[in-house]
């Protein structure tokens, strides 16, 4: 697979959101907004990337019986980092994305990286693998995101275009398990003209 | 009465996996029968429980004694997957009837989110150890009772004649959709 | 690497120390800017809640403790007059736990504005009580506690309650109450020492 193909193949070919169905949870919790999931997709990005690489430098030390100990360990650990990070920082996001950032750590789809990609391969594609998936899922996310926050609350980024109340359901719980099953069935019927 | 908002606020208002969405992974991949489903539902019952008191205990004994409640993250899960490892343990030694029945499901609670998601939540709403537990124990049946619901639904809608990009999760997700709305009727019934 | 229970327990060991040195000194790093962040969202609170002031509050705040937990009066001053208090306070009876509210008292008493501080009440139900989201916080301004009964219609008070929330309304009108308490303690104690 060469290095272009590791960076993109994330967006359609293995979306961690649409393909994998991959960290779902975040997925529907965290997209009241399009910005929201932008956030949350960045976070989870940076988290993925880093790991990733940190697995990848590693993998030839830890003894495979304490593989997953070890690697859960360094997974948690950059996901204080961006939890502290965001605190400090990002305050208004912070408190939006609330639990949802501590919980990257059992986001499958990081320790699904760790185990399937950066513990068989080297450094860098390691990092562009993560980068690639990390992209995809953040991408997922803000689609998700936007849909619902122009369904929802009539506005796009935080820029009103209805006047008044709009589908509220769609900001709220049902909304989200709706708005991301209708937009699985478009992707399925787009990929499968394009296969 | 405090207790009781507890027990119906997160059962059925704050449901977890319906209005929280926490614990989605196993929601949509056990839930495909009745029987598998709440067997899953048991096991996270029994996990969640003892999570609680060993969150509530580390947190108020451990990381803020020592002002290190930023350690939270990690000190939880790596417990959490210790524990899972444990009761499977102790459950094979100790009841091989019950192991048969929850063991398949122990492994896959270490990544399900609901059982941290509760741990870190009872840290954010300062309950004490006995909210905790109740609160623990309370969302582990909301957990089951939704998973049970779904399982239910989806065994008939296997027999339905769908469209083909629609096969498979994009119908149970429409479907979990419907069943949050039903969920959200819920939160008129604590007016008292 | 072969899993002996020596390189298991010492790469375990080495890793949980690495990942917390580096954690440790991220939390290092960022531990003034976190404050600095909620100093921020409290001061910019109080600012909220109250008419111009010229002095800094945080330097002049009290606490009391009540019920176990701390409600923090802010006294803001314009010259050597007193503005009013804000008063930060809580309820722990919400649908989804604690909720922290800044209320602001002109010095008879009177409530200038309340602004919530974090909550974790039910999206698009509960949510309300935050002013961006709808009008409930409104009614309480300009109100006077003394002649304002504090607690919602359905229990023989003044509150109109949001519709189909009204444990979150409850919850909120309680924490108001609670502030409007230490409010009047301290006028009792002769609050006016800033004179």
């Amino acid at each position: 697979m060469s290095k272009l193909q590791l960076l993109t193949k994330g967006l359609i070919k293995e979306n961690p959101t649409f393909v994998l169905l991959l960290g779902m949870c975040p997925t529907l919790g965290t997209t009241t907004s399009a910005i929201n999931g932008l956030g949350m997709g960045v976070a989870t990005l940076f988290v993925l990337t880093l790991s990733n690489m940190a697995i990848s430098l590693i993998k030839n030390v830890v003894p495979g019986k304490v593989r997953i100990p070890a690697f859960i360990v360094v997974i948690a650990s950059f996901v204080t980092v961006v939890q502290l990070l965001m605190e400090a920082y990002l305050p208004d996001l912070y408190a939006t994305l609330g639990v949802f950032i501590p919980l990257i750590v059992v986001n499958c789809i990081i320790l699904g990286r760790a185990e399937a990609f950066a513990s068989k391969n080297n450094v860098i594609d390691s990092a562009l693998d993560g980068l690639g998936i990390g992209l995809g899922f953040t991408m997922s996310l803000t689609i998700l995101g936007a849909v619902r926050e122009m369904l929802g609350s009539g506005s796009i980024f935080g820029l009103k275009f209805v006047t008044g109340d709009a589908m509220l359901v769609f900001v709220l719980a049902p909304g989200a398990f709706i708005a991301l099953g209708y937009l699985l069935v478009i992707f399925n019927k787009l990929t499968a003209k394009l296969r | 009465m405090e207790y009781f908002i507890i027990i119906i606020g997160s059962i059925f208002v704050n449901n977890i996996v319906l209005a929280q969405f926490l614990g989605i992974c196993p929601f949509l991949g056990v839930s495909t029968k009745v029987s598998t489903s709440a067997g899953m539902g048991a096991a996270v019952t029994f996990v969640m429980a003892i999570a609680s008191i060993a969150a509530y205990l580390i947190q108020y004994f451990v990381l803020v004694p020592l002002h290190i409640e930023y350690m939270q993250t990690i000190t939880f899960i790596l417990v959490i997957a210790a524990l899972v490892q444990m009761v499977e343990i102790i459950l094979k030694k100790v009841s091989p009837a019950l192991y048969q029945a929850l063991g398949i499901f122990l492994p896959l609670i270490t990544t399900n989110c609901a059982v941290l998601g509760v741990a870190i939540l009872l840290v954010q709403k300062e309950y004490n150890l006995a909210e905790s537990v109740v609160y623990a124990v309370s969302t582990a049946i909301g957990f089951t009772l939704a998973l049970v619901l779904f399982a239910g639904l989806r065994e008939r809608l296997e027999l339905e004649n769908l469209p083909k990009a629609m096969k498979g999760i994009p119908i149970a997700l429409i479907t979990a959709g419907i069943l949050a709305m039903a969920f959200m009727g819920f939160s008129g019934l604590v007016r008292m | 690497m072969e899993s002996s229970l020596k390189n298991m327990v010492l790469t375990l060991l080495t890793i949980t120390l690495v990942t917390s040195a580096v954690v440790g000194l991220v939390y290092q790093v960022t531990e003034e800017p976190i404050a600095e962040a909620k100093m921020a969202q409290v001061t910019g609170a109080i600012a909220q809640v109250l008419p111009a002031f010229d002095n800094n509050p945080a330097d002049l705040k009290q606490t009391q403790m009540v019920e176990g937990k701390e409600v923090i009066i802010y006294p803001a001053l314009n010259g050597t007059d007193t503005v009013g208090y804000a008063i930060e306070t809580f309820s722990n009876n919400g649908f989804g736990g604690m909720i922290k509210l800044m209320v602001g008292f002109l010095p008879d008493g009177t409530i200038y504005k309340v602004e919530t501080l974090s909550h974790s009440e039910t999206p698009g139900l509960g949510d309300k009580m935050e002013r961006k989201k709808s009008n409930f916080s409104v009614q309480f301004e300009g109100k006077n506690p003394a002649s304002f009964k504090l607690s919602v219609k359905k229990d023989g008070g003044d509150v109109d309650a949001i519709t189909a929330s009204t444990i979150s309304s409850r919850a909120f009108t309680d924490a108001v109450d609670r502030a409007y308490k230490v409010f009047q303690s301290l006028n009792q104690k002769g609050g006016e020492s800033h004179e």
